[in-house]
């Protein structure tokens, strides 16, 4: 009985945003082809897929790129932020001297840095790859050092009265409490990885060195090729779901049996 | 062992060095926020007794029970258990465990894992560990409920299970502060009834932290009776009714009695306390 209250839910939760969009592509034809609007203002769905089949093995290689470039960074936040998170946790001293550049880092727009990081690296992989990163690590710190210090204090208690050592609460009790924390800061990491990837492309890319999905942006709008942009555009969007899909996935095969942020039913407790 | 030689009357005559648990020797607290929450108190656990604390609200039972747990402490005065420090703790014959208001369990864990985590924390080998702790969970009656989550059991199991994890060291001394607080009256009575079971077959030394007087009555060899604004003891009370207590003692003339006593005890008590009393209920 729940198992079907379930998967009617989930089933929901699936095929209403697909409706929604179907929809809003057979409206958008059907105004582009009644209205006749030129291919170079507005160009219909079905013009934008032609362009992206035509241009598959330049879309595919540039995509590749760009995913490197996102998970690259995404990694890298995700290995740099948390270690950041645990020093942090362990010393409030370091925390309260580092914290504040933490900020400074996550309100100083990427746009305005990234030149500088692509002059001062001579790679541009590696400079889109950091300058992707610097966009990813925040919510990884903030959220993981949230999450560590987010502990039951009861538990805390228990585990001080049976005399657990430090290293023993951190791997039983800190990391498990800061788990949700951890993957809702995946979560945004991953689509900010990939914005952040994009937009030090499009400063890099006039360069002449990008290749990947901004860089086809780029190119595609100098020859006023407006398919091809939607079809980039498109595709990058399909990046930032997937990846959202991915961590949520991840996210739940990890703390979905316990915590509530997946509960299903659940009385008050 | 010591205990052994000693009844479990908590006589008055008996007081002798080696039967103490945990002594209170003058230990009062202020809080860093300067709050004044516990006079210097007096007090010593004697090895078997049943021993409640009671009192209004606010009158420092919770910090009393935090001295001994060490989790508190004091600002002056001192503790000792077993005669010694808290650091000697943990030894055989001296253990001691805490029941919290709440069951405090850790939500991703199985109840397995959560009643297991004191012997893991004590490197007790895996194997040895599981048997214990299905020996812990068939005693306060969850065989069978191992690979559960918390959230998959009802508030009153989740207790047992935290119960179960404060036996399952096999501990001397049992500390519990409310732990059937939120229960209805009658889990909390079979609750109670199982309690004083696992006291009398492992001769355990108990601290409780009650606000009912008739839970008082029915489980104590001993009740302590709290005063606030200080916080401080008030009264101490010898609950000499006979062993073994059942159903029919709360139905006895004896136990209304010890209850009337023990609610006039608690009234001078509260009136005693300074600022605006606080009833024995919440
Ligand atoms: N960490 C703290 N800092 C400051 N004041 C505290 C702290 N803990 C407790 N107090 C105060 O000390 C007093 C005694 O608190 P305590 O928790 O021991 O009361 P209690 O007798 O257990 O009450 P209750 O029956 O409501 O649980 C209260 O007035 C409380 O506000
Ligand atoms: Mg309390």
């Amino acid at each position: 009985m729940k198992v079907a209250a379930m998967s009617r839910e989930s089933a929901l939760r699936l095929v209403g945003p697909l409706l929604v969009g179907v929809a809003a592509l057979l409206v958008w034809q059907l105004l582009c082809t009644a209205y006749a609007v030129p291919i170079y203002l507005f160009p219909k769905p079905t013009d934008i897929w032609s362009s992206f089949a035509a241009n598959l093995p330049e879309l595919m290689r540039a995509l590749s790129v760009t995913l490197i470039v996102t998970l690259q960074a995404f990694v890298l936040a995700v290995v740099v932020g948390t270690a950041i998170a645990f020093v942090f946790n362990q010393s409030r001293l370091v925390e309260a001297c580092l914290f504040p550049y933490a900020i400074i880092l996550q309100v100083t727009p990427i746009v305005a840095i990234s030149p500088l990081i692509i002059i001062l690296v001579k790679d541009t992989r590696v400079a889109l790859t950091m300058c992707a990163a610097i966009v990813a690590l925040f919510p990884i710190i903030s959220n993981t050092t949230l999450g560590l210090r987010s502990v039951d204090p009861g538990l805390i208690n228990l585990f001080k009265a049976n005399k657990a050592s430090r290293l023993q609460t951190l791997a039983r009790l800190r990391i498990p409490s800061a788990l949700p924390y951890f993957f809702a800061g995946l979560r945004i990491s991953s689509g900010l990885a990939l914005i952040g990837a994009v937009v030090a492309e499009f400063v890099a890319g006039t360069g002449g060195m990008g290749s990947g999905l901004a860089y086809e942006i780029l190119q595609a709008g100098f020859q006023l090729n407006i398919p091809l942009m939607f079809a980039a555009l498109g595709l990058i969007t399909a990046v930032g779901i997937v990846l959202f899909l991915v961590m949520a996935g991840i996210s739940n095969a990890a703390i979905g049996s316990w915590h509530e942020s997946h509960a299903e039913e659940r009385g008050p407790r | 062992m010591l205990r052994n030689t000693m009844k479990k009357t908590a006589g008055a005559g008996l007081v002798s060095l080696p039967l103490a648990v945990v002594e209170v020797k003058g230990a009062q607290k202020t809080f860093p926020n300067g709050f004044h929450a516990l006079d210097p108190v007096d007090l010593t656990v004697r090895s078997g007794e049943f021993l409640t604390l009671i009192g209004p609200s606010g009158c420092g039972k919770s910090t009393l029970l935090g001295l001994m747990t060490d989790l508190i402490k004091p600002s002056s005065g001192q503790m000792r258990w077993w005669g010694g420090t808290f650091d000697s703790t943990g030894a055989a014959g001296k253990r001691l465990s805490i029941v919290f208001q709440d069951a405090t369990l850790m939500p991703w864990a199985t109840i397995l894992a959560n009643v297991r985590l004191p012997l893991d924390l004590a490197k007790v080998s895996r194997g040895e560990a599981n048997e214990r702790v299905r020996a812990a969970l068939a005693k306060v009656g969850l065989a069978g409920f191992e690979d559960r989550l918390p959230r998959q059991l009802s508030g009153g199991m989740r207790m047992r299970v935290s119960i179960a994890r404060a036996l399952v060291t096999e501990p001397d001394l049992l500390l519990m502060d409310e732990p059937f607080g939120a229960l209805d009256e009658f889990t909390r009575n079979k609750l109670d009834a199982d309690l004083l079971e696992l006291w009398r077959d492992r001769k355990l030394s108990i601290v409780f932290v009650t606000h009912s007087i008739y839970e008082a009555v029915f489980l104590s060899t001993r009740v302590v009776v709290m005063a606030a604004r200080p916080g401080r003891i008030a009264r101490v009370i010898d609950i000499d009714a006979p062993w073994p207590r059942d159903e029919e003692f709360r139905g006895s003339p004896r136990f209304a009695a010890l209850c009337s006593d023990l609610s006039r005890a608690l009234k001078e008590a509260s009136e005693e306390s300074g600022g605006q009393a606080a009833g024995g209920e919440r």
